[in-house]
């Protein structure tokens, strides 16, 4: 309706620039769901420090960039795809939140298996796309999920059906330039949906990084759904630019014995801020989500955590890692929540922090919530700085001080870093290690 | 001289540890110096290797004509001094190999010889682990993660056959271990005696002494070395105990 969609981009006007939030073709549902994501952002704006969820991180500089939302014209870059393009994976390109089909690299994709951008799936598929698209109920709690929610135009559809196997990781590259919108930094909205169904096998790999240098925000949603008995592998890498931010919202549902691991690497941005929702919604599921930070500069990287316990015998381990240098500032806050009946329940949350300067900072919540009375539920979280015995250690081998602390910090790092299953993800954030620590060539001829 | 210890002062946390230790280690020597426990020994054995908890107030220390203290503990374990580890240090994530070929090659280059390759060092390695009889196993395992007090030990003289030091300290290598990873450990540092290496063994008890026959037994009482002596000193040691060199010290004091 015509009227509706005037009345929410009045509301969100101070921000989306005047944009209607309906889009032809669109469910009754999805056009609700926008208004009232609309609704909400326009109610609530950017969350200030005073609000739990937020208090350690201070998203004022995003708000003050006054970002508009980016046209959608640009070109991927050749030289930039081939630079973050994985050997051996397929490859879909998403740029400024607009799927880029004519630099899609797909070979052979096993019969039924859908990869196609979102805004042509909720035409050609509405159905399917209905079926699984803002069915979390994690969406409707952050302010970034219902900004893109109301703001989303494109991004990305992968369907796996039941039974059958994607033989090749896939890569969803997705890219943002800082190119101005008249005199003010873009804002994209990519929103990405993949449904794995039951008994069926996928290995994704979301790439976010950056044409150019320079302001921009990247403001994006991952919706996964792995059905009953499906065997789910999802890498997230994040390597915005250094003046970036990036706010992004995963959230997944996993079945029946699912087994489903996530690994997350952020690496750029100013300010990063990851929403991981992971509800495991079936008997047997098993869920694996481990992360990586590397800060320097005044990098803040902020994870906040929410782990659904829904149903019985069901294991969630967690592992993530910060390592920070300069004054730089990590925050993680983790909570496991066991509901009523979730019993046998397994689940571990740990999280562990380097500090490499004394400027540096890191925030540590790790929180349990369980409503069961027969699980296995542990937490821990560690800040502390290299190990002076084992630096002394090493330097009394002859391995000098510097050389010492990069192969303790690599050490360190490479404890998530060893656990990514694809072996070109795994070899890029190697070589990241040695070229972010400063004796990394030692490291490299070491280990 | 190779090791030329005069009149050194040290402290940790504020308190005085080592109140003027004398000791002069010729090239080709062994030399053991006991104590009771607090005595001073393994702070003796830090401050050589250049532990900064350390502080040393006083004194000086020669290693090749050259002052010791002045150095970071990298560069004086590439001019050839080795500590092995009372308490050896686990390294979660660093592989024993790949980390001693990082030490080795550091070395190498610090002494103007060309770096080994992963063929050389591996050729090396394997010949070396032989001689503490080592499992091979441990070569892939995390630095120390997860080894035994014994493996931990062995690994200590495993790491001291790779580097080659001219100076070997050893901080009571011998605790935690029974009869037989005492004779290994032994053997392994007996196999690399010779006239142009020296070693200064700090043990509590006599045992070890049995095996790595030293050429001189000091003792080491309350930061001072308050008596030297042939290797039958470590024998009247283990018959008398200490106290009567206790005894000593007080009507000296």
């Amino acid at each position: 309706m015509s009227t509706e969609g005037t009345k929410t981009a009045t509301i969100a006007a101070p921000f989306v620039g005047g944009r209607p939030v309906n889009r032809a073709g669109e469910s009754a549902r999805l056009a609700t769901l926008r208004a009232s994501a609309a609704e909400s952002w326009a109610a609530r704006g950017f969350p200030s420090i005073h609000e739990e969820a937020y208090r350690f991180t201070n998203v004022a500089p995003i708000e003050k960039a006054g970002c508009r939302p980016a046209p959608g014209t640009t070109v991927p870059d050749a030289d930039t795809l081939t630079r973050l393009s994985y050997d051996g994976c397929d490859r879909i390109v998403i740029c400024d939140g607009r799927f880029e089909p004519s630099f899609s690299r797909l070979e052979g994709l096993p019969a039924g298996v859908l990869v196609s951008g979102l805004a042509e799936a909720s035409a050609s598929q509405a159905e399917l796309v209905d079926r699984y698209l803002h069915r979390a109920e994690a969406l409707a709690d952050g302010p970034f999920a219902a900004l893109n929610t109301a703001m989303f135009e494109d991004g990305a559809f992968v369907y796996v059906p039941r039974g059958v196997t994607l033989v090749r990781p896939l890569q969803v590259i997705v890219l943002s330039t800082a190119e101005r919108v008249e005199t003010s930094p873009p804002v994209a909205f990519p929103r990405l949906l993949l449904v794995v169904e039951e008994n069926a096998e996928a290995k994704i790999i979301e790439t976010y990084a950056a044409h150019d240098e320079g302001t921009y925000w990247t403001c994006a949603v991952t919706e996964i759904w792995a059905g009953d008995s499906a065997r789910v592998e999802h890498y997230k890498i994040q390597r915005e630019g250094f003046e970036a931010f990036h706010t992004a919202t995963q959230t997944v549902r996993t079945g029946r014995r699912t087994a489903f691991s996530s690994h997350c690497v952020s690496l750029g941005a100013a300010i990063a801020r990851h929403d991981v929702n992971a509800t495991l919604d079936g008997e047997g599921g098993d869920a694996i989500l481990n992360g990586l930070y590397m800060l320097s500069g005044a990098q803040l990287c902020d994870t906040h955590m929410q782990v659904e316990h829904r149903q019985p015998h069901c294991s969630s381990h967690e592992l993530y890692k910060g390592v920070l240098e300069g004054k730089s500032r990590g925050v993680f806050s983790g909570k496991i929540h066991v509901h009523p009946g979730a019993q046998k329940t397994d689940a571990k949350q740990t999280n562990r922090n380097l500090l490499l300067s004394k400027d540096a900072l890191a925030n540590s919540q790790p929180q349990l919530e369980i409503y069961a009375d027969d699980v296995k539920c542990t937490h821990g979280s560690t800040v502390g700085q290299l190990d002076a015995d084992a630096v002394f250690y090493l330097r009394s081998r002859g391995i000098g001080v510097d050389a010492a602390k990069s192969l303790l910090t690599y050490a360190f790092a490479s404890d998530v870093v060893e656990r990514i299953g694809i072996d070109a993800v795994r070899h890029d954030m190697e070589a990241f290690l040695f070229s972010w620590l400063p004796m990394g060539d030692v490291v490299r001829d070491a280990v | 001289m190779l090791l030329e210890i005069k009149n050194l002062h040290a402290k940790v946390e504020g308190r005085e540890i080592l109140r003027g230790v004398d000791l002069q280690v010729n090239a080709g020597e062994v030399h053991a110096i006991m104590g009771p426990n607090g005595s001073g020994k393994s702070t003796l054995a830090q401050v050589l290797a250049g532990r900064d908890e350390y502080e040393v107030t006083e004194g000086q220390v020669l290693f090749n004509g050259q002052d010791l203290l002045e150095m970071a503990p990298e560069d004086r374990a590439r001019e050839g001094v080795f500590l092995a580890f009372q308490y050896p240090v686990e390294i979660p994530g660093v592989s024993n190999t790949y980390f001693l070929k990082a030490a080795l090659n550091a070395t190498r280059k610090h002494r103007g010889q060309p770096e080994l390759d992963a063929i050389q060092f591996l050729k090396l390695v394997r010949e070396k682990v032989k001689l503490v009889g080592m499992d091979e196993s441990l070569l892939q395992r995390p630095v120390n993660e997860g080894f035994s007090g014994g493996e931990k030990k062995r690994n200590e003289i495993f790491h001291m056959a790779v580097l080659e030091p001219v100076l070997g300290v050893l901080d009571e290598t011998d605790s935690g271990l029974d009869i037989d990873a005492l004779k290994i450990v032994a053997d392994g540092v007996n196999t690399l005696r010779g006239k142009d290496r020296a070693f200064v063994v700090i043990t509590h008890y006599q045992r070890l002494l049995n095996y790595i026959v030293p050429d001189f037994v000091h003792v080491l009482l309350d930061g001072k070395i308050v008596r030297s002596g042939g290797k039958e000193l470590a024998l009247e040691l283990e018959q008398k105990g200490y106290s009567w060199l206790e005894q000593g010290v007080g009507a000296s004091a």
